[in-house]
């Protein structure tokens, strides 16, 4: 009995430093997992960021890589701030001199917002239904929304080619069931990068709304109209605030990069079709003008990512007041 | 004079045959598939009547509820509500109003705004609306929580949020789908007293489905025991528990002790039934059973009395021993088995804090009861 008294508190004592040890470890390691996201947007966004940040500021030049100066230390310290003081942004006073960059802009704004907006109308119908649906069938309905992901995305948009062009299945149903007798011409407008863009990203407008969708209770629309709420009433009143987290972040998922898309404007949309990603890409690899491209994509960046964060952590604050 | 237990108020107008009722089923069938949820049902139900459907889960207390509130169309029959065929009548045109068992209170409005939501659908103006939500604030003690959203509170808050949402509207009929059941026991308690109270100060007809048969029993004027679609008993309250229509019924509300047996003799109102094993009850309201006819005599556990000795002068005494025994504070729970093996439960109040007849395990024991105690089923 003696015995233990005296020696526990020993073993107290040798007990505390290897729990203090423990807690240390499980603060170290938090960090860690912490750290692997920031690691990630660090290597992955950051840096690459702040390179073509600083490749437009450059000048282009016949040179590989195709533009002036290429930092280094090379010549040392003083030669390194020689080559700083090169940069410059003649790059973005010109794309305020060239209005083809503007109506680049604006067209692709204009193009993804409708888009969205079309993406939207087709996608809510189709998560509610999935939401409603039994619950024993969800996963293969869930499953056939993703399924399209399975075939190469490029090769998705050449088959709608086959669908749009005058002479191509569409038509040729049409023309055939006697609905039209003139061929529609799709190809090559407007409607034929509506239609691509819808397509290609309407999984990313289903899955979030499915999702707020499916956890709403149901019988909400009920109460709605038990007490005097049309069933459209009900809608408006109830289902779509409801859904609003959800239809953000599925017009956010589709905005973003349709905007930047230049895959779809380019084999649906014809040589007519202004948007920012085809500028891009024929500044890039037609004109080899890294400096300019580099340009309009941190532009685009700001014009699109900017706004969208500040909305964001807005949005997010708001929950938090609402919780 | 005799009557089944007390008498709550002067309200019986199910009596009257001039009475014309308020809501009426009409040989209601609902089917959902090949699953029969409600089968060729008729019911009544009287203006400003508290009126309970009680019954197991798929019993179609539900579906006779959601039918009410238009959510559902009967396959066959017709309802009627204040004489009008509610058929076609979508739910946002129908006078009655639900409170749901999930509460269903919009999670993004405010406590105000929760119950301002069905008077704003009528377009009623906003000065009435104001005072309307106020009015039914304090009908429900909760002046102090306007703004809150639902979820910031507690679930009895929350239960009485959605009561004065539902009641606003000043409906014809509330529809209440098991409005206690998400309360925990003591406020479950308090708040059917309180739901009398609303029922009998707003002068409304209450519809309410429940399975808690406790809470049908206190709140309810009739009871309506649904089972498989169908009615079992339309009574009140001391009617389905003194005098159950069917072996279902005696057995569904409350305990009770069933011997099965055959009607022996029968002479005016008294009949003997013998047992399988040859004990025999005299019984003094046995209804409609017949000489010959086969028969349950059913009686509840607190109408027999247990005694260490043969009481005299006892119509009805069996002998046996204890099997069993719960000291429940307020009352002890005796099972005694009989000398033909079954075993029967009676419950004695302790109204002395000293028993002079003490019993406890495996004593023999007698139990007795006077011949009106029970019933005689014959269903």
């Amino acid at each position: 009995m003696a015995e233990t008294a005296v020696s526990s508190p020993s073993a107290v004592a040798a007990a505390q430093p290897a729990s203090a040890s423990g807690s240390l470890l499980n603060a170290i390691t938090s960090r860690l997992v912490i750290m692997v996201p920031y690691l990630w947007l660090l290597f992955f966004f950051l840096i690459p960021f702040i390179i073509v940040f600083k490749i437009s500021l450059s000048q282009t030049a016949i040179a590989m890589p195709p533009y002036v100066p290429v930092l280094g230390v090379g010549e040392g310290i003083s030669g390194f701030l020689a080559q700083l003081r090169e940069l410059g942004i003649d790059n973005y006073v010109w794309l305020t001199e060239d209005p083809l960059y503007f109506n680049a802009y604006v067209s692709s704004v204009v193009i993804a917002a409708i888009s969205t907006f079309l993406a939207l109308l087709v996608g809510f119908p189709v998560a509610y239904g999935m939401a409603r649906a039994p619950a024993s069938i969800r996963p293969t309905l869930l499953m056939l929304v993703i399924l399209p992901f399975w075939t190469s995305f490029l090769i998705r948009v050449y088959a709608w080619i086959g669908i749009l062009k005058p002479e191509g299945l569409l038509n040729q149903v049409l023309l055939a069931t006697g609905i039209i007798d003139q061929p529609l011409v799709i190809m090559n407008t407007h409607a034929a990068i509506f239609i691509g863009i819808v397509y290609s990203y309407l999984p990313f407008m289903i899955l979030p709304l499915y999702s707020t969708l499916e956890k709403m209770d149901f019988s909400l629309i009920e109460a709605a109209q038990d007490l005097g709420c049309t069933p459209t009433g009900a809608f408006w009143k109830v289902t779509f605030p409801l859904a609003l987290p959800g239809v953000v972040a599925g017009c956010m998922l589709v905005f973003i990069p349709a905007v930047g898309e230049f895959v779809i404007p380019d084999l649906l949309g014809g040589s007519q079709t202004l948007m920012i990603g085809k500028t891009l890409w024929n500044e890039f690899f037609a004109n080899r003008d890294w400096p300019v491209s580099s340009a309009v994509a941190v532009i685009l960046l700001l014009l699109l990512v900017v706004p969208i964060m500040i909305f964001q952590s807005a949005q997010a604050r708001a929950q938090e007041q609402g919780r | 004079m005799k009557s089944l237990g007390s008498i709550r108020r002067d309200f019986a107008p199910w009596n009257d045959p001039d009475a014309k009722p308020y809501i009426a089923f009409e040989n209601v069938t609902k089917r959902f598939g090949d699953f029969t949820a409600v089968n060729n049902l008729s019911l009544s139900i009287y203006e400003r009547e508290f009126f309970a459907l009680l019954g197991a889960s798929g019993c179609g207390k539900s579906t006779l509820l959601r039918m009410l509130a238009g959510f559902e169309e009967p396959t066959a029959g017709r309802i009627l509500l204040d004489g009008q065929d509610l058929r076609g009548i979508p739910p946002y045109r129908r006078p009655v109003n639900m409170m749901f068992q999930s509460y269903a209170l919009f999670p993004h409005m405010t406590v105000e705004a929760n119950i301002a939501f069905g008077l704003k659908q009528d377009g009623m103006p906003k000065p009435e609306v104001d005072a309307r939500v106020a009015e039914m604030l304090k009908l429900v003690k909760l002046e102090q929580f306007t703004k809150r959203k639902p979820h910031q509170l507690s679930g009895g808050q929350r239960q009485r949020v959605a009561l004065a949402r539902s009641v606003a509207k000043r409906p014809k009929v509330l529809l209440l789908d098991e409005p206690l059941g998400a309360l925990d026991k003591k406020l479950r308690e308090e708040t059917q007293f309180e739901l009398m109270d609303l029922q009998q100060s707003l002068g409304l007809t209450f519809v309410v489905v429940t399975h808690d048969q406790e809470e049908a029993m206190t709140m309810a004027d009739r009871i309506a025991i649904l089972d498989r679609g169908e009615v079992m008993q339309v009574a009140t309250p001391a009617e389905v528990y003194e005098a159950p229509a069917s072996r279902f019924v005696a057995g569904f509300v409350g305990n009770v002790n069933m011997f099965e047996g055959t009607v022996a003799a029968r002479e005016a109102n008294t009949a003997r039934i013998t047992g399988a094993s040859g004990a025999e009850i005299v019984v003094e309201n046995a209804g409609e059973a017949a000489a010959g006819n086969a028969v349950a005599f059913a009686i509840r556990p607190e109408k027999i009395k247990v005694s260490s000795r043969k009481p005299e002068g006892a119509a009805n005494a069996m002998e046996g021993e204890v099997f069993d025994l719960a000291y429940l504070g307020d009352m002890t729970v005796y099972h005694v088995k009989l000398t033909d093996g079954q075993v029967v439960k009676a419950s004695a109040l302790n109204s002395a804090r000293v028993t002079e007849d003490p019993l406890t395990w495996n004593d023999r024991a007698w139990i007795s009861f006077r011949p009106d105690a029970g019933v005689v089923l014959t269903r």
